[in-house]
């Protein structure tokens, strides 16, 4: 491998850039008619398999209890947690490194690479090393990573971004993808058949030829893990594809990048989450591959292994009452299959490596709220519950999104970096706060309602069919209601009698 | 039974209709029916859109109208479930801000005598078939707050399906939401009306004359869509086909 990067073609940009609010996103998206077709067939697809997965377990309503109360249990006791992980991974071998955010994660990974004195890495699949976006960090230093899942490699291919958790490139169909391994695949490796087809398993063959030189030639694997059991230092990387395990065992040195929050006290633990998870990300029974790994062993499997634990804004999460069990988020995207947002709006409108209704409540979190991405992405949901009903750790994606909104819109007290600060309410929301506050003043004065719904009524003759200015919000695609002749109450008054009890 | 209705301002203000509906229905199963004036709204636009603290004093307010009735009927799945499921939860956050617990006190006599229409009917009065008669082809759309927080189930569908000379056809993807949303309606216009106009073909492609479903807001968003898109159906709350009578046919 030359270290030279002449030729090369360039990865996407950083993890943050300055994203458009969602709804601008989102624009343009809904227009895509090509994009809602790949996402309406995706999506449906998964939801009916999953929901066939998850009904022929008869416990799956303890399950998904017995799974929340193990996360929040862990989450409230993670110092403890956490410290006994450490033990238990430097007992077996492996060494620990704790990194506060983004940055000194990339620092400290790059680090270990570069004492290797190797200028590549295989990745396995893993969305905390996306969050942080190692791969650019990586390519920053002279060294470069090769995501080895199949559809991160197509992103990757593609310069392209995930749009989805799980399977990072759903936004694209098969001919899609026969194109981007077709022209990309030369410049990054083992070049595709010239007489590439669209069909899976062509498209599949060609990516394990490309993929299996990178596995064998290659001396360091990055990863994530999907669980990290306290009692024994262990870690867990479940997976479809077989890619996963290859980048754990074959390389001398692996370094793994991990969330706080994915401590699990006990093997006892895991075991509810190894139903819970498969059945609900890919609507399988069990997955494929369960790769589990304690530090090292000598002899079998990588000589040097490190894990790098992120909390990267997981602490200030966990300080909030209402929002820290967006924490429980096992990753498995049946939030995302479900969402009537996401499937007309797309991954990439979210601004951030997790979309859809857990990202909408995971970054505004991990990020803050001062971004308009992330000012924008609590309102990203018409709050039909949908999220809430099929999540396996029973986060209430609702309670946490009308949190948020309160968040952006009265500002308040959070955690940032560990200390107190008090936010100002969002810019931009002053039009909507007098009128709610109006509103609420002629709520309370019934009085008040009643002229303004006779008005109303008296005036319905002259009521516009459409809208201007941000009423065309509504009127854009939808025809106002017509006003009654007279509101419910005073017909009421008028044929029930009764005494006028306004005040 | 002392039984107030708590119509909703939407109701109130634009579907009057639905009013005079649930008033005809219930009185005709029997139940003495009161319509206390001083009611206007739950509160739960402003908690919705992220204005907890101005929806406080309109739950109190709504506590205090209401609080000599032995059953509040809404004919609004979303409005039942901001008062059953959040105002409870008004209550533990204004507990968590140091603020005691006499939002909860005040706010708790309430929630459980408060009842969505199709849940009176079939658990309170413990009736199906209402006596109504509406000679339309129907497809019912179970909102999101009625399907999911209420869990109203297959209550709505009984009831439908005993009304005389009403055909009820299923409708395809029944349970997406419709993208009303309340506010998501006018800050996510591009999504909330994809999602509109993919309901509306669903509900078209059944054949079906009117759609019915239990919350005005959503039905004025997909009436809006339909009258947009020029389809032939129309919305239509599911109070007034159940209030629908031969003597009495709904408009």
């Amino acid at each position: 491998m030359s270290t030279t990067h002449l030729g090369m073609p360039g990865l996407p940009p950083p993890a943050h850039p300055a994203f458009p609010p969602f709804p601008e996103a989102a624009h343009d998206a809904v227009r895509d008619e090509r994009l809602r077709g790949n996402l309406r067939h995706a999506t449906t697809t998964i939801r009916a398999k999953r929901a066939h997965a998850v009904a022929e377990l008869e416990d799956w309503q303890r399950l998904r209890e017995a799974g929340k109360r193990i996360k929040d249990h862990t989450l409230r006791h993670l110092d403890r947690y956490l410290v006994q992980l450490e033990e238990a991974v430097t007992a077996a071998g492996g060494t620990v490194h704790w990194a506060l955010d983004a940055a000194e994660a990339n620092r400290i990974v790059t680090d270990l690479v570069k004492a290797t004195g190797e200028h590549e890495v295989v990745k396995v699949k893993s969305m905390a090393t996306q969050e942080i976006g190692l791969n650019e960090a990586l390519e920053a230093e002279g060294i470069r990573a090769y995501e080895t899942d199949l559809a991160e490699l197509i992103v990757q291919l593609g310069k392209d971004r995930p749009s989805h958790i799980l399977v990072p490139a759903i936004h694209r169909n098969r001919g899609e993808i026969r194109d981007i391994f077709r022209t990309q695949m030369a410049a990054w490796g083992r070049p595709a058949p010239d007489d590439l087809s669209d069909t899976p398993a062509e498209l599949a063959e060609a990516a394990r030829l490309h993929l299996r030189e990178k596995f064998l030639r290659a001396k360091v694997g990055v990863s994530g893990a999907n669980f990290m059991v306290a009692e024994t230092g262990t870690l867990v990387v479940v997976e479809s594809e077989g890619n996963g395990r290859m980048c754990l065992t074959l390389p001398d040195t692996l370094i793994s990048v991990v969330g706080i929050e994915k401590i699990l006290p006990t093997w006892r633990d895991l075991e509810v989450f190894l139903q819970t998870l498969p059945r609900s990300s890919t609507a399988e029974r069990m997955n494929p591959y369960t790769s589990m790994w304690t530090g090292t062993t000598d002899g079998d499997g990588p000589r040097d292994f490190h894990l790098v634990l992120l909390d990267n804004g997981r602490t200030d999460t966990l300080a909030d009452d209402v929002g820290r069990q967006a924490l429980r988020c096992i990753r498995c995207s049946a939030c995302l299959n479900v969402c009537p947002v996401y499937e007309r709006a797309g991954g990439h409108a979210y601004g951030s490596v997790y979309p859809g209704p857990i990202g909408a409540i995971l970054s505004p979190q991990l990020r803050g709220t001062h971004s308009d991405i992330d000012a924008s992405l609590p309102y990203a949901s018409s709050l039909c519950g949908a999220c809430y009903d099929v999540c396996p750790v029973a986060i209430d994606i609702p309670e946490v999104l009308v949190h948020l909104r309160e968040r952006v819109v009265q500002g308040g007290e959070v955690t940032r970096e560990g200390n107190k600060v008090v936010l100002k309410p969002a810019k931009g929301h002053g039009g909507e706060r007098a009128a709610m506050r109006a509103a609420r003043w002629a709520f309370s004065h019934p009085a008040v309602l009643r002229g303004g719904q006779r008005l109303a009524s008296r005036t319905r003759r002259l009521h516009p069919r459409t809208l201007p200015g941000p009423g065309r919000a509504w009127t854009g695609t939808r025809d106002l209601p017509e006003a009654p002749a007279e509101p419910f109450r005073d017909w009421w008054q008028r044929t029930h009698g009764g005494e006028e009890d306004d005040k | 039974m002392r039984v107030a209705l708590f119509l909703t301002c939407v109701n109130d203000t634009l579907y009057p209709d639905t009013g005079r509906a649930v008033v005809r229905l219930l009185t005709r199963l029997g139940v003495e029916v009161d319509f206390p004036v001083d009611q206007t709204c739950c509160g739960q636009a402003h908690y919705n859109t992220g204005y907890r603290h101005e929806a406080e004093p309109l739950a109190r307010r709504f506590s205090e109208v209401f609080a000599g009735y032995e059953a509040i009927v809404t004919p609004s799945g979303s409005c039942g479930a901001m008062v059953r499921e959040l105002y409870p939860r008004l209550g533990e956050r204004a507990r968590a801000e140091g603020r005691g617990d006499t939002l909860e006190r005040v706010l708790a006599p309430v929630v459980p005598r408060t009842y969505e229409l199709t849940e009176f009917l079939v658990d309170v009065l413990e009736v199906t078939d209402v006596g109504a008669y509406y000679p339309h082809t129907v497809t019912y759309h179970p909102t999101c707050h009625g399907l999911r927080s209420l869990r109203l189930g297959d209550r709505p569908r009984r009831l439908l399906r005993a009304v005389r000379g009403l055909d009820l056809v299923e409708l395809p993807g029944a349970e997406e939401c419709c993208g009303f949303g309340g506010t998501f309606a006018v800050k996510n216009p591009d999504v909330s009306a994809a999602m509109g106009a993919d309901k509306v073909r669903n509900a078209e492609s059944t054949g079906a004359e009117v759609l019915c479903a239990g919350d005005n807001s959503c039905l004025m968003h997909i009436g809006g869509t339909m009258s947009r898109l020029r389809t032939r159906m129309r919305p239509v709350h599911i109070a007034e086909i159940l209030a629908s009578t031969e003597e009495d046919p709904a408009a």
